[in-house]
């Protein structure tokens, strides 16, 4: 038995200062939205495994942060998108990359961990596997926004300038793009763009229920203008989600900075092998393991605690535990 | 503290009654291996050559599950992937490959020419075609051993429907496998040099009959292949147990957060963290250890060390021949 149930939610770390306050009060009201739709499944005794893809669907689904719909898009201009989903009693996990008509990417990694004899499916192959599950399947434009769109062509322009000059970007007609409004007083930079042209945004959820089980869940489409094929942390168990008997977690930031930290299983690694306590093994785990890299990640252990931290500005995040306690923060 | 090497050949099922028209090639195979990689030691190659050189030498032979001689999808097709990284964290990682010839080294060039760590399927073909690494016809890769390895495990799935065997949702249950063929999986090497530094590379084509677009533990940093300050880890054998255990990363964590030595933490990893008869693995040390665990009947493996140990062998030390 558990000593109650614990959620968090993400919308992804790294965020830009200069962030249109309509944008905040959006994202604001979605992580609400999510947090209150887990809290009430948990509150009904659904096990952590279903709350964890239940609220990530509804992030995938919804079109505001970096997954499913929304999710930003490849140099080509389309969508790829991965996801991982790990169950904490026996480690089961499953993953996805390289989709582009599978309209909630979470629930068919969900299906690879259940109804297939691998951890891990990508592109055609995993494409064929959702045709075969009868998942919901939509053209590729489904996912993509406007929005992107705008912020990819910033993103080609920047990258053009950011990498010859290293100054902010100026005089791009960013005053059309929602996000880039406050862009040319903002030179911090993730992922090599700065975060006004790019957030990295990937979603996920992790949840304690009342049995003590924890189970984690990360969505994304990935880095904006990326190379198609490129794969980042959001599908690689131990990298961007982990779950164990222990603790359950989902990170966000720079993927390869998270991959080289294998920054989730680090947090569970601390607690088992170091006995840190949850937050303390966040803290250690954002401290020493990023280097130069800029991430975030939210935690639950399975006894009953939720924690999460960051190293740049501000992730998109709520937490609730069981006795009441909620909140839905950006900043520090 | 001097220079250390160990590579594989994969860990799996393999029969002491492995008869020698199977077994001399493989071992002549390693032997060979092993000393392009001494070599390479003796000569002040980076750890990080060494590994790719001689990972390109295992994917080059076609008696193991990488490059040529890799294991065949259920469509009868090749879908490679490799991984590489050093104890500075840099990585790369390519998976889903079906004409470039040695994987590991275009692992190394997303390491080395991208801002990325791991490029996939359409892709990262595309960007082997940009960097001009050799690519040929996908049919190279597949022999008759392989393909008569998919006929029999086709067969067998076959005979587990009708006998109503579990699809594997226990994962804490591994099937034995007939001739324990499918089992063999991935080549890997790591390598310290006198100094600390070190590094590990892994390279498979998979399990025989998985789906299209499975991806095991090879190209999962963490789980197949890590190395960082205190170790380099190359793991082989069933890719969905691997990844649950995160096994190469643990044997690191271990090492760090417990303070145990390379051998209790490989040891440890391999008899208590992942299921009988899955999982083997090699690994070094920056302070030029050395070790090879498994906890599947065999492993292909070679070893050798600066102050003159050397050691080729396929069972455990008890049984070996």
């Amino acid at each position: 038995m558990g000593r109650g149930w614990a959620i968090a939610v993400h919308g992804g770390a790294g965020v830009d200062p200069n962030i249109p306050s309509q944008r905040l009060e959006e994202a604001k009201k979605l992580l609400a939205r999510c947090l209150n739709l887990g809290i009430s499944a948990l509150n009904s005794s659904m096990s952590a495994i279903d709350v964890v893809e239940l609220v990530v669907r509804e992030l995938e689904t919804d079109p505001m942060f970096n997954s499913g719909r929304g999710s930003a898009l490849t140099e080509k201009g389309t969508v790829e998108m991965e996801a991982s989903i790990m169950d904490g009693p026996k480690r089961r996990c499953g993953a996805v990359s390289g989709l582009t008509t599978v309209k909630n990417p979470i629930s068919l990694a969900r299906l690879v961990m259940d109804k297939s004899p691998h951890s891990y499916l990508a592109f055609s192959g995993a494409e064929e596997f959702a045709r075969q599950q009868g998942v919901e399947l939509v053209e590729n434009d489904y996912f993509i926004t406007e929005e992107n769109l705008g912020m990819l062509k910033l993103a080609k322009e920047a990258n053009a300038i950011v990498f010859d000059y290293r100054i902010p970007v100026v005089g791009l007609g960013l005053e059309t793009c929602s996000a880039g409004a406050g862009a040319m007083e903002s030179t911090l930079q993730m992922n090599g763009l700065p975060l006004s042209v790019y957030a990295p945004e990937t979603v996920g959820c992790v949840v304690v229920d009342d049995q003590g089980r924890c189970a984690a869940a990360t969505s994304t489409g990935g880095l904006l203008n990326k190379m198609s094929g490129r794969i980042g942390d959001s599908p690689l168990i131990g990298s961007g989600t982990y779950a164990c008997d222990v603790c359950a977690v989902s990170c966000t930031g720079e993927g390869e900075a998270i991959i080289r930290g294998t920054l989730a299983r680090d947090v569970a690694a601390v607690m088992e092998y170091k006995g840190l306590p949850l937050q303390e093994a966040v803290d250690y785990v954002i401290k020493e393991r990023l280097d130069e890299g800029k991430a975030g990640m939210i935690a639950v252990s399975s006894t009953g605690e939720v924690a999460y931290g960051f190293n740049c500005t501000g992730m998109f995040r709520g937490c609730a535990t069981q006795d009441g306690f909620m909140e839905v923060g950006i900043w520090e | 503290m001097g220079w250390a090497i160990a590579l594989h050949g994969g860990a799996g099922d393999i029969p002491l009654s492995l008869p020698p028209e199977r077994r001399e090639p493989r071992e002549a195979a390693l032997r060979h291996c092993l000393q392009v990689g001494v070599e390479a030691l003796k000569a002040q190659r980076t750890p990080l050559d060494v590994v790719e050189l001689v990972v390109r030498e295992l994917e080059n032979h076609p008696n193991f599950n990488a490059g040529r001689g890799s294991v065949l999808t259920t469509k009868g097709s090749v879908e490679m992937e490799a991984c590489i990284m050093d104890n500075t964290k840099r990585c790369g990682a390519v998976s889903g490959l079906s004409t470039v010839v040695n994987a590991i080294s275009l692992a190394r060039l997303v390491m080395e020419k991208t801002p990325h760590i791991y490029l996939a399927f359409d892709g990262a073909e595309a960007f082997a075609k940009e960097q001009g690494v050799e690519t040929v016809d996908a049919s190279k890769f597949i022999t008759p051993e392989n393909i008569e390895r998919l006929k029999q495990a086709k067969e067998a799935n076959r005979v587990q429907i009708d006998y109503t065997q579990p699809n594997q949702t226990d994962p804490t249950k591994e099937k034995p496998t007939a001739d324990g063929g499918g089992q063999i999986g991935t080549v890997g090497c790591v390598a310290v040099d006198g100094k600390g530094n070190s590094a590990t590379a892994t390279s498979t084509g998979g399990l025989v009959n998985k789906m299209v677009g499975r991806i095991g533990d090879t190209p999962v940093i963490g789980a197949g292949t890590y190395a960082n300050s205190y170790c380099a880890v190359s793991a082989t054998g069933k890719g969905e147990s691997i990844i649950r255990a995160t096994v190469a990363r643990d044997v690191a964590a271990l090492m760090e957060y417990k303070g145990l030595s390379l051998k209790e933490a490989a040891a440890y990893v391999v008899e208590e963290c992942t299921p009988k008869g899955t999982c083997g693995l090699v690994a070094v040390s920056a302070t030029g250890e050395v070790t090879m665990p498994f906890n599947t009947t065999g492993m292909f493996r070679a070893c050798a060390t600066e102050d003159g140990y050397s050691e080729i062998a396929i069972w455990p030390p008890s049984t070996q021949k």
